[in-house]
C-alpha cells in the first residue's frame, strides 16, 4: 500500500502533503497531552512496535496474505494524536531508510495510513464505547474501528486517484478492487486488532488509552469493617474540538485546491474525464468557464506547453501549502513556548 | 525481511558523498524527487541523463551496483502493479506480440516504473552514505519538529530490541509447531502482537526510568558540529542541479524546436 513516487501527480502529491503537515502539526499538541513527559521515548518505542507489527504477515483468503496498518490498533493503544505520530514516524522511517514509498508520496502515504486509519478508527471506536463502556464492548469496539479503517483508508487512495492520479484505469474498477481487497484486509486487521487489545486488557488495562476509567476504583477494606473508596486519578480530558475543527476546514479546501489545480497541472485528462468520455456524455460537457484563459485546457490554448502550466499550479499549491504550515507554526509557537523553555536546546 | 537488516542499509566509507553534511543531501535528495516526478512523461532522454547522474553519485560513493540492486527489491510489489496496468487500463488499445494492452496504461506504466525506480534508487543512495542518526540530525537541522525527530531517534534504537523480541516470540511458536496457515491461526498471531506490545512498553517504561536517573530532561545531547559550509551545499546542490538543468534544458528543445 506504500505509494511510490509518480503514481499520483505533482499537485495532489504536494496538497497531500500540505494536509499531512496540518495532521501532524495539530498532533504534535495532542500528543503531550497523553503521553505528558514521556512522549517521545513512549511514543519511540510504540512507533517500533507499530514497524514490527506490520511485518506480520495474516493470510487473508485462498493464497493472499495481507499485513496489518496498524492505525487503529495504534489509536486504541496510545490514544489518536500520539498514533498519528507514531504512524507518520514509521513512514518517514520506511521511506528514508528503506526506500518503502515515494519521497514525494511521503503526505500522501502519511494521509492515507496515518491520519485516515486513526481518525476513522479512532472516530469509530469512540462512537461504540461512548454509549457502552465494557471490557466486551472494547473489544468489539477495536474490532470494528480496525475493520472500517482499512477500507476507509483505500476510499480516500480512491479519491485521491480520482483526482490526481496518472493511471488510466477506470475510476469503479479501483475502487470494486481496492474496496474488496481491502474489505478482506480489514477483517483480518480487525481480529487481530480486537485480539490484541483484549490480550492488552487482560494483564495491563491501564496500557490501553481506550480503555481509561474502566477499572473499577480501588477499595480498601478495614479489619473492623469500614471501607475506604480510593477515588480515581482525574482523567484528563481530550481536547480534540479545536483540533478537528480546525483539520476538518483544512482538509476541504486543500482538496478543493487539490481538484482544481492538478486539472491545470496533469497533462493528461483526469479520472472524471477519462470516465466521461468512456461513458460518452463528454460531448455534452460545456467549455470551461477558464477556456478562454490561458492556462485552460493543460496550457495548450495559446501556446504555452504544459510544463509552465503545471508549474504554474504547482507554485500556487506550494503557496497555499505554505501558508497552511505557517499558520500552524504559529500557532503551535506561543503554545509551545513556555511549555518547552530551554528544553529543545539542541 | 531478515535480522537486523537495518544495520545494512548504512555502507560505511570516506567519500566526497559520505563526508557530506546530512541535510545537505536530505535536501538534495528531495529535491532530485520533486524534479523527477516533474518531468512529463514523454521525455525518454532526460530519464536517461537521470539514471546517469544516480551512476555518478554511486560510483562517487563507491557503492556496488549489486547492493542497490539487493535493496531494490523493496519496489517489486509496485512494480507489479505497474505490469497489470497496461492489461486493466481504458482507453485505446494497440496489439503487442498477440496481446492487446491499453496505450494510456502502457504509458501510466512506464511513467510509475521509472519515477518511482529514480526515486527508490536515490533514497536507497542517501541511506547508504548517511548514518541513520545522522540522517535524523539532518533532518531536525532542516526544521523538522524537534519532536517527530525525536521519536524517530527512539525508533531506531528500539526496533532491534523489538524485532529480537519478536524473533524469540516466533521462535517459541515454531518450536512447538504452529505457523501461521489460515484465518483460523489469527488469533494466535494477535495474541503474540499483545504480548509482545506489554513486554515493550514495560521494558521501555524501565529504559525510561533509567533516561531519568542519568540526567535526561527531553533531548539527547548533540556533539556533532553539523553546520555545512557553502561549499558543501554547492556540492551536493549538483544532483538536484544537474536533473534542473536536463528538464529545463529538455523543456527548451520542445518549447522552441517542437521535438518531443
Amino acid at each position: 500500500m506504500h505509494v511510490p513516487d509518480g503514481f499520483f501527480n505533482l499537485a495532489v502529491s504536494v496538497s497531500a502533503g500540505a494536509v499531512a503537515a496540518a495532521g501532524v502539526a495539530v498532533c504534535l499538541r495532542g500528543a503531550r497531552r497523553e503521553l505528558d513527559d514521556r512522549t517521545a521515548p513512549m511514543a519511540g518505542l510504540v512507533a517500533a512496535f507499530v514497524f514490527a507489527v506490520q511485518m506480520l504477515n495474516f493470510p487473508v483468503a485462498a493464497g493472499t496474505s495481507g499485513h496489518l496498518l496498524g492505525g487503529a490498533l495504534a489509536a486504541i493503544l496510545v490514544g489518536p494524536y500520539t498514533a498519528v505520530l507514531c504512524m507518520a514516524v514509521v513512514l518517514l522511517v520506511q521511506g528514508f531508510f528503506f526506500a518503502d514509498g515515494g519521497l514525494t508520496a511521503l503526505g500522501v502515504n502519511i494521509t492515507l495510513m496515518g491520519l485516515v486509519t486513526v481518525l476513522v478508527g479512532w472516530g469509530v471506536f469512540r462512537l461504540i464505547t461512548r454509549t457502552v463502556r465494557s471490557r466486551a464492548a472494547i473489544t468489539a469496539a477495536s474490532f470494528a474501528a480496525a475493520l472500517v479503517s482499512v477500507p476507509a483508508s483505500a476510499l480516500v487512495f480512491t479519491l485521491l486517484f480520482w483526482i490526481g492520479g496518472t493511471a488510466p484505469i477506470e475510476i469503479g474498477t479501483v475502487a470494486a478492487a481496492m474496496g474488496g481487497v481491502h474489505t478482506l484486509i480489514g477483517i483480518g486487521e480487525g481480529l487481530i486488532t480486537a485480539v490484541t487489545v483484549g490480550t492488552v486488557l487482560a494483564t495491563r488495562p491501564d496500557l490501553v488509552y481506550g480503555a481509561r476509567g474502566l477499572a473499577a476504583p480501588l477499595v480498601l477494606r478495614g479489619a473492623d469493617g469500614d471501607r475506604v473508596v480510593t477515588p480515581e486519578p482525574e482523567v484528563r480530558a481530550p481536547a480534540r474540538r479545536p483540533a478537528l475543527l480546525f483539520l476538518l476546514p483544512g482538509v476541504v479546501v486543500t482538496f478543493v485546491l487539490a481538484g482544481v489545480v492538478s486539472v491545470f497541472a496533469s497533462g493528461d485528462p483526469d479520472g472524471l474525464e477519462r470516465v466521461a468520455e468512456d461513458e460518452g456524455f463528454g460531448d455534452q460537457a460545456t467549455d470551461h468557464a477558464f477556456g478562454t484563459w490561458t492556462l485552460a485546457d493543460y496550457g495548450d490554448v495559446a501556446g504555452i506547453p504544459v510544463g509552465v502550466a503545471g508549474v504554474v499550479g504547482v507554485a500556487a499549491t506550494l503557496i497555499v501549502a505554505g501558508a497552511v504550515g505557517y499558520a500552524v507554526r504559529r500557532r503551535n509557537r506561543g503554545h509551545d513556548r513556555d511549555r518547552d523553555h530551554g528544553r529543545l536546546s539542541v | 525481511m531478515s535480522s537486523g537488516h537495518h544495520h545494512q542499509l548504512y555502507r560505511a566509507g570516506d567519500t566526497p558523498v559520505h563526508r557530506l553534511p546530512p541535510q545537505c543531501k536530505l535536501a538534495a535528495v528531495a529535491a532530485f524527487a520533486l524534479v523527477v516526478v516533474a518531468t512529463p512523461r514523454e521525455w525518454f532522454a532526460a530519464f536517461g541523463a537521470y539514471a546517469l547522474l544516480l551512476a555518478a553519485v554511486a560510483v562517487t560513493a563507491r557503492i556496488p551496483a549489486g547492493f542497490v540492486l539487493r535493496r531494490m527489491v523493496i519496489e517489486i510489489p509496485f512494480v507489479l502493479f505497474a505490469l497489470a496496468i497496461p492489461f486493466i487500463g481504458t482507453g485505446e488499445r494497440v496489439q503487442v506480440v498477440g496481446l492487446s494492452l491499453s496505450l494510456p496504461g502502457l504509458w501510466a506504466a512506464w511513467n510509475i516504473l521509472a519515477k518511482a525506480t529514480l526515486g527508490v534508487v536515490a533514497s536507497i543512495l542517501l541511506a547508504a552514505t548517511t548514518e541513520p542518526r545522522m540522517l535524523l540530525l539532518g533532518a531536525q537541522r532542516l526544521r523538522l519538529p524537534p519532536m517527530l525527530v525525536q521519536i524517530a531517534m527512539f525508533m531506531l534504537r528500539y526496533m532491534d530490541v523489538i524485532l529480537d523480541e519478536m524473533r524469540r516470540m516466533r521462535v517459541a511458536r515454531e518450536s512447538r509447531g504452529f505457523t501461521a496457515r489460515d484465518a483460523r491461526h489469527i488469533p494466535v498471531v494477535a495474541r503474540s502482537a499483545g504480548a509482545l506490545f506489554i513486554r515493550s512498553y514495560e521494558r521501555g517504561e524501565r529504559v525510561h526510568l533509567a533516561m531519568l536517573s542519568r540526567g535526561y530532561t527531553g533531548s539527547m545531547p548533540v556533539i556533532q558540529d553539523l553546520t555545512p559550509s557553502a561549499g558543501q551545499w554547492l556540492v551536493a546542490g549538483t544532483l538536484p542541479g544537474a536533473a534542473l538543468a536536463v528538464l529545463l534544458g529538455a523543456w527548451g528543445l520542445t518549447g522552441v524546436w517542437g521535438v518531443s
